[in-house]
């Protein structure tokens, strides 16, 4: 439950760089986040609807890729989604893994309007 | 007609955290100050650890302790009985310590007037994983009636930390814990990573802890003196 700050993170970059283009407003926000980072998308357009009243970013689109947490068994080299009870692979039970994707927590680009 | 533009930014969204907690970084750095970031779930054991922790280092080290908690100053009002200085930062309702947090605390005492700072971090195996403090090492206290499961349910928490302890091993007869079920997940996430079990109720197992926590400010000493 730590949106509120990560909401507020979010609002400081789009705000900082929307000014530096000169923007009148922010239309859309896209935001990658992976699963391993815990983060609620429908808190985080709460807090956003409250936190960006009356700046430019008003109103804007949080657009949310989320990034599915996949592992690669470094021994059998099956690729997997863990399943929330065990991270092991699956396939051989090796403790062996390359974590592939879903540490991603990063804002990739804004829509602006001059 | 307004004219519309894509600006392509790709940032890390807590960027002005992890910025922050380079400065504290540097700033405990500068003041030759080793710190840990001792995190866990509410009711692991950390202030308890932290009781034993400070009475086995007071006697040689000067030992700062700054306690996060949403409310209340419980726990540091036990670090002062232990007998170090003791800081407490109330969250006023967040779920873990941020650098900017940490930040202001540093600012309320002399960092060179001591040699060990312990940061003890809200109880909540989530939140404080994502955030960086500038602490030079993190610490996990997982138990033992937590569940052996919990590397596998809290991988972001399991992922970051430099040490593992397993506190309240004297309740393993007691209790289904599986420790190759826990340690495999944590092999999974963090495959270098020590674990030190113990009992703060019993004792055992404290003497290892406290070996690890000399020997990195041994290393510390070295590097920075």
């Amino acid at each position: 439950m730590h949106e509120l700050s990560v909401t507020q993170s979010i609002l400081d970059i789009v705000l900082q760089h929307a000014d530096q283009a000169q923007a009148s407003k922010v239309t859309n926000i896209y935001l990658v986040i992976g699963d391993l980072s815990s983060i609620v998308d429908d808190s985080v357009q709460f807090y956003w609807d409250i936190i960006s009243k009356d700046t430019i970013a008003e109103g804007a689109q949080l657009q949310f890729r989320r990034i599915t947490t996949q592992f690669e068994c470094l021994d059998c080299h099956t690729q997997y989604q863990p399943d929330g009870d065990s991270i092991l692979c699956p396939q051989c039970g090796s403790t062996h893994i390359k974590v592939l994707s879903g540490e991603e927590f990063y804002l990739e680009a804004i829509d602006v309007e001059k | 007609m307004s004219e519309q533009q894509k600006i392509t930014i790709v940032q890390n969204i807590l960027n002005a955290n992890d910025g922050l907690a380079e400065q504290n970084r540097a700033q405990l750095l500068n003041a030759k100050l080793f710190s840990i970031n001792m995190m866990a779930s509410p009711g692991a054991g950390k202030t308890t650890i932290i009781e034993k922790t400070l009475q086995a280092f007071t006697p040689t080290h000067r030992v700062l302790v700054i306690d996060g908690d949403i409310a209340t100053t419980l726990d540091a009002d036990r670090a002062a009985k232990a007998g170090a200085n003791a800081i407490q930062i109330n969250t006023g309702g967040d779920c873990h310590l941020d650098a900017i947090m940490l930040n202001r605390a540093l600012s309320q005492a002399t960092l060179s007037d001591y040699d060990l700072l312990i940061v003890e971090n809200v109880g909540n195996l989530v939140c404080p994983a994502s955030f960086e403090l500038g602490t030079h090492k993190k610490v996990l206290i997982a138990s033992v009636p937590e569940g052996d499961d919990k590397p596998h349910k809290y991988p972001g928490m399991y992922r970051g930390v430099d040490v593992v302890v397993l506190n309240k091993i004297d309740l393993l007869p007691y209790v289904d814990f599986n420790f190759d079920f826990f340690s495999k997940g944590l092999q999974v996430l963090n495959p270098d990573v020590e674990v030190i079990p113990l009992s703060c109720r019993t004792g055992e197992g404290l003497d290892k802890w406290f070996a690890w926590l000399r020997n990195e400010l041994d290393e510390f000493k070295q590097i920075y003196n």
